[in-house]
């Protein structure tokens, strides 16, 4: 019975010559890549659900829509400085604002989204857009809004409102934006 | 008149002076090297394609492989004949050191009756005449490249004294899109950027990838599902499952030596702590608890000790800690800040991004913080992975306005290049040699 010896003991000891017998294999190597892919991982089998879709009610421009959010209340989105998760006097009134909106329409829940600028590291970056996250969804809880209904979500440098490396670019990435989602108003995914 | 011919040829032929490659120090002038094509007993046709195809291919790689490493430098082999079968052992040394090379590696590829390729591997010392390594690698049709490869580790090791890395692979993010909409994908391939394919499809953001250091798993971070969590994905099965079950969100996981435990940070009321998770048990257990965030994990080779990130003290430094998450102290003291620690697998080294005046550098410091090298000086260097023999650090560039790539360097700062990716690309994370 042939043995398959290991590696490191074929060393220096083989000997080639143009009609070899004797050659001394390796354990063959783990199936290669070519010729078995795995599946694309995301595939619907075997693989968690897409990503948020939003739903027409949150998409349209009627009550209680993002839309109308932004239009009642300025903004759906507060601003940061750099390396900060403050909330400065035009955040809480943007804030506030987005609170009084979200009481006229208890069954709406909101996901608030934590963003940051370029320049810092991907994982610092997630953590701090949580922190900025985190601190927009605690204002609106303490205005009032059940935190039953709001979530959070980070996407630290990954998803920057605007495409640039000047100063215009990064304030408008430092944000935490309220996202509207569907409650029971008509619609799921 | 004997005595003195004698003298010239003592002078020709340097004694006992052992071919070798010092990484460690000094500025060196890359040894010159000759790899010609390696012959075939019998051109054969497989699918891989033709054996003697195969042997200029494997020679092209070896000696591409030693020349990136930035310790060589490659002989052209226009400047002399292509080995006989019966030269791969007795070459002409004669020729070679008149083309001023002072390595030479000879091989041959033969087809075997099952299918299977042998390709033989010899280094020579040119002046000595002396072999100094030899070995057979037998491959299957679709692996030959490895064979490549592990002649490369050979030569590679029997001439500096260090183990190699060129039979391994490489898994990172590949990135496409405008930067408000970026579509990123985890993708692998080898160290030298053949076999590449896509692991997932873009459909959901996938960051931060890293390998097992012992099989063939993978963890990553997904927002698939809103949900952005770890997960361990076998690229040989092709299964995968969620690490934990957290409310919040889990990232920045890499593998512990043992391959048996997985670090990674979760969030918590606005900061992050370091978690571990026992693989086999799926298990998490809390290390850290601090009013701050910690990550970018990584062990000691030992598994004693942990290298982390945190802004415990008001601004992102480095610590170090004992692997049950006890006494922790900060190393890092530079100017700026320090961030994405990873710890060499030779343990003597920790590389990580400095970041200083807007810019994000790699360097390298020792385990107690101090001897603190600045590697680079680009825009945005970051996200440091050690190649398996702790020589060289890949990371992630991106250039301002600009785009994002792959780029490796040495550890003693030589070196930067580029390694290509179809895509722009970031994240990357150097696997273990293959076994």
């Amino acid at each position: 019975m042939k043995s398959i010896l290991p590696v490191i003991a074929l060393g220096s000891v083989l000997a080639l010559s143009a009609c070899a017998r004797n050659k001394e294999s390796l354990p063959p190597p783990p199936p290669q890549a070519a010729p078995a892919l795995p599946p694309v991982i995301d595939q619907p089998a075997t693989v968690p659900p897409p990503e948020r879709v939003v739903t027409d009610a949150a998409r349209g421009s009627g009550p209680g829509s993002q839309a109308d959010m932004v239009a009642q209340a300025g903004s759906d989105r507060v601003l940061f400085a750099l390396d900060s998760y403050a909330l400065d006097e035009a955040a809480r009134q943007t804030l506030g604002a987005q609170a009084s909106w979200l009481g006229q329409y208890p069954a709406i829940r909101v996901t608030v989204e934590g963003h940051t600028d370029e320049r810092g590291t991907r994982e610092y970056n997630l953590a701090l857009g949580e922190r900025r996250a985190s601190a927009a969804k605690n204002f609106l809880a303490a205005q009032g809004v059940d935190s039953g209904r709001l979530s959070i979500i980070s996407y630290g440098k990954e998803r920057p409102e605007m495409d640039g490396s000047n100063e215009e670019a990064w304030a408008a990435n430092r944000r935490a934006v309220t996202i509207t989602i569907a409650g029971t108003i008509a619609g799921s995914r | 008149m004997m005595v003195r011919l004698v003298l010239l040829l003592l002078l020709a032929v340097p004694a006992a002076a052992t071919l070798r490659v010092d990484i460690t120090s000094g500025i060196e002038a890359p040894m010159p090297l000759a790899v010609p094509a390696f012959p075939t007993p019998a051109a054969m046709q497989t699918p891989a394609g033709n054996t003697a195809d195969l042997g200029r291919q494997v020679a092209a790689i070896v000696s591409g492989n030693l020349v990136g490493s930035g310790l060589f430098r490659a002989i052209d082999p226009a400047a002399f004949p292509a080995p006989t079968v019966a030269q791969v052992i007795a070459p002409p040394f004669l020729g070679y050191r008149t083309a001023a090379a002072q390595a030479l590696v000879t091989g041959s590829v033969t087809a075997n009756a099952d299918g299977s390729l042998t390709v033989g591997c010899h280094l020579h010392d040119v002046f000595s005449e002396e072999e100094l390594a030899r070995q057979a690698f037998t491959v299957t049709p679709a692996g030959w490249r490895r064979a490549a490869h592990k002649c490369s580790d050979l030569v590679y090791s029997r001439l500096t004294g260090e183990t190699g890395m060129f039979d391994s692979r490489i898994v990172y993010v590949a990135e496409s899109g405008a930067r408000t909409k970026r579509v990123k994908r985890l993708a692998i391939m080898d160290q030298d950027g053949a076999n590449h394919r896509f692991l997932t499809s873009g459909q959901s953001l996938v960051l931060m990838p890293r390998f097992s250091p012992v099989n063939e798993t993978i963890t990553y971070m997904s927002f698939a599902g809103d949900r952005p969590r770890v997960w361990l994905y076998n690229i040989g099965t092709g299964r995968q499952e969620p690490v934990g079950n957290f409310d919040t969100m889990s990232f920045a996981a890499r593998f512990s030596p043992d391959g048996r435990t997985l670090l990674f940070s979760v969030t918590r009321a606005g900061n992050a702590d370091i978690f571990t998770y026992d693989i086999g048990a799926r298990r998490t257990m809390r290390l850290t608890s601090s009013n701050a965030i910690d990550t970018s994990p990584s062990f000691s080779p030992d598994g004693r000790r942990i290298v982390f990130e945190s802004d415990r003290g008001g601004t992102q430094q480095l610590y170090v800690m004992n692997a049950d998450g006890t006494g922790a102290q900060r190393i890092s003291f530079g100017e700026g800040r320090a961030a994405s620690p990873v710890w060499s697998p030779r343990g003597d080294l920790i590389a990580f991004t400095r970041i200083q005046s807007g810019k994000f550098r790699m360097a390298v410091m020792r385990p107690d913080g101090s001897g603190e090298r600045l590697l680079t000086d680009s825009w945005q260097d970051e996200g440091p992975s050690w190649s398996p023999n702790g020589r060289v650090i890949l990371f992630s560039r991106t250039e301002r306005n600009g785009r994002s790539s792959l780029r490796s360097i040495d550890l003693t700062g030589r070196n930067d290049r580029r390694i290509p990716t179809p895509l722009e690309a970031s994240d990357p994370a150097w696997g273990p040699l293959l076994p």
